[in-house]
């Protein structure tokens, strides 16, 4: 990216959120990125005096990683989004929709990724059905 | 009195899109608002699989009808800083003045909308027969009035005469003489500000904490508009964002109105000072990296995150609209509500639910 990133690991993710927003910047977004072998990256976008900052998290299909809601409360939506699209699930969220902000409460992959959280006691990961032509 | 849950949407008289809230009442005072979405998400981002990056223009374009051209150059952009694309600066002043078309008659719809909640119906029709002459502008520059498909990667589809300018500057004085005939009524009606004025409130604080974008967070006193990064040329004209202070229904819709006026004058400056000259770099290659595109689109800041690994596919592409950003901002604003506030206080964020279900 043009702008800087800086990558954080899972435990450490919350406290540089938290200074961040005490340093003043603004959140802006949060985006998925799904890599090959069950493996994800969460970016993290802020922005102060028109700059983007970026945080980046990887994470892996069926572990949790930690809300920054607590800290940025808008964050709910897009992390509740995450979670109906990619499977990832999010610790301490402050509105967990679980899973129905897009998708039914009986959908069991999720649009963007191969395997889903959303198994039958939803905590078991789920193969992606195969998609005939595909 | 017992709390009581009533619905508000999907389908409701004001909106003209699905959103939904449930709202906890006591006697006829909000208490709490919690909202739905889903009802028609899409799925555009997947379309990056089985479309290529070209073609994926039209798709951008076809995100919100309202403002097709600013996501479509919202992409374009990003996609030429990661490709390294020179585009040609007369594109540069032509894409000012198609975008700047679109904040006028998207306002203009907007505050047509924001009358017609509180009733005032001649007064919508009266801004809406100000917003045909800005698509009979877009008709006429590009072949449609709405998704006027101008964007390209590497410039813009098509240029505009000396004869074609010098027309949009002609309609354009009878817009602003016709807008500014509207100004009393919108600003200083007795009703217009029994309904706007306090409703709604959104501290500059409050603005900051959620994230709160465009003429939400412009209402409510933050400096914060996305031209003043100096996109497209922008800085080469004179622009200063319109701020309000006091943060409720009537400084958002005050702040839109300041801007029709400003999109007028940044129109007048791109075709004084619109250069002679190419308007498409050819383009060469396939993109690769992966990069951060922000403009200002009407109801706010439009991200772009796009992730290229040089095929004809993009890898990733996210799109964050304005009225998602505003959605927790509206969530604080409706508690202390009258149930009949709702409706002004819901469309005085400007929500399209076509962007924000992408």
């Amino acid at each position: 990216m043009q702008q800087d990133v800086i990558t954080v690991s899972s435990d450490r993710l919350v406290g540089e959120v938290a200074r961040i927003r005490v340093e003043g910047f603004r959140f802006v977004t949060m985006t998925c990125v799904a890599l090959e072998d069950e493996i994800f990256h969460i970016h993290y976008h802020f922005d102060r005096d028109f700059m983007l900052k970026h945080l980046r998290l990887a994470t892996s299909m069926g572990s949790s990683v930690p809300s920054i809601s607590p800290v940025y409360v808008a964050a709910f939506l897009v992390e509740n989004e995450i979670q109906d699209l990619f499977g990832i699930r999010f610790k301490s969220l402050v509105i967990d929709y679980d899973r129905t902000l897009y998708l039914d409460g009986g959908v069991m992959v999720t649009p963007f990724c191969k395997y889903s959280v959303n198994g039958p006691d939803r905590d078991t990961p789920v193969a992606r059905p195969t998609v005939p032509g595909t | 009195m017992l709390k009581t849950i009533i619905p508000f949407g999907p389908q409701h008289p004001v909106l003209l899109e699905p959103l939904h809230l449930k709202l906890t009442v006591e006697d006829e005072i909000i208490t709490d608002a919690f909202p739905a979405l889903g009802f028609i998400h899409r799925g555009l981002e997947m379309l990056v699989n089985t479309h290529d990056f070209h073609q994926m223009i039209q798709v951008v374009e076809r995100v919100c009808g309202i403002c097709s051209m600013m996501h479509a150059m919202c992409y374009c952009q990003g996609l030429e800083d990661m490709m390294g694309i020179a585009v040609p600066p007369r594109a540069k002043f032509l894409r000012i003045i198609w975008s700047e078309l679109h904040r006028l008659h998207s306002h203009l719809l907007w505050l047509g909308l924001f009358a017609d909640s509180f009733g005032f119906e001649s007064l919508f029709m009266q801004f809406w027969k100000i917003r045909e002459k800005v698509l009979d502008l877009n008709e006429a520059t590009s072949g449609n009035r709405i998704i006027v498909a101008v964007n390209a990667i590497g410039g813009v589809r098509g240029d505009l005469s000396v004869e074609q300018l010098n027309w949009i500057l002609a309609e354009l004085t009878w817009v602003e003489k016709e807008i500014a005939r509207l100004e009393s009524t919108l600003l200083s009606d007795y009703s217009v500000k029994k309904r706007t004025v306090g409703r709604g409130v959104l501290t500059t604080e409050k603005a900051f904490e959620l994230g709160a974008v465009g003429p939400t967070a412009r209402g409510s006193g933050l400096a914060q508009d996305m031209r003043m990064l100096g996109y497209s040329g922008i800085d080469r004209l004179d622009f200063e964002p319109v701020v309000e202070t006091d943060g409720d229904c009537y400084a958002r819709s005050k702040v839109r109105f300041r801007e029709l006026h400003q999109s007028i004058d940044l129109i007048r400056q791109a075709i004084a000072k619109i250069p002679a000259g190419e308007i498409r770099t050819r383009v060469r290659g396939r993109p690769e990296g992966e990069i951060c595109a922000r403009i200002e689109q009407p109801r706010g800041e439009l991200f772009y995150y796009l992730k290229a690994n040089r095929t004809k596919n993009l890898e990733r592409m996210r799109i964050r609209t304005p009225t998602f950003a505003n959605i927790p901002a509206l969530l604080s604003m409706l508690p202390g509500m009258w149930l009949s506030d709702v409706p002004v206080v819901v469309l005085s964020i400007d929500p399209c639910i076509s962007c924000t279900e992408r």
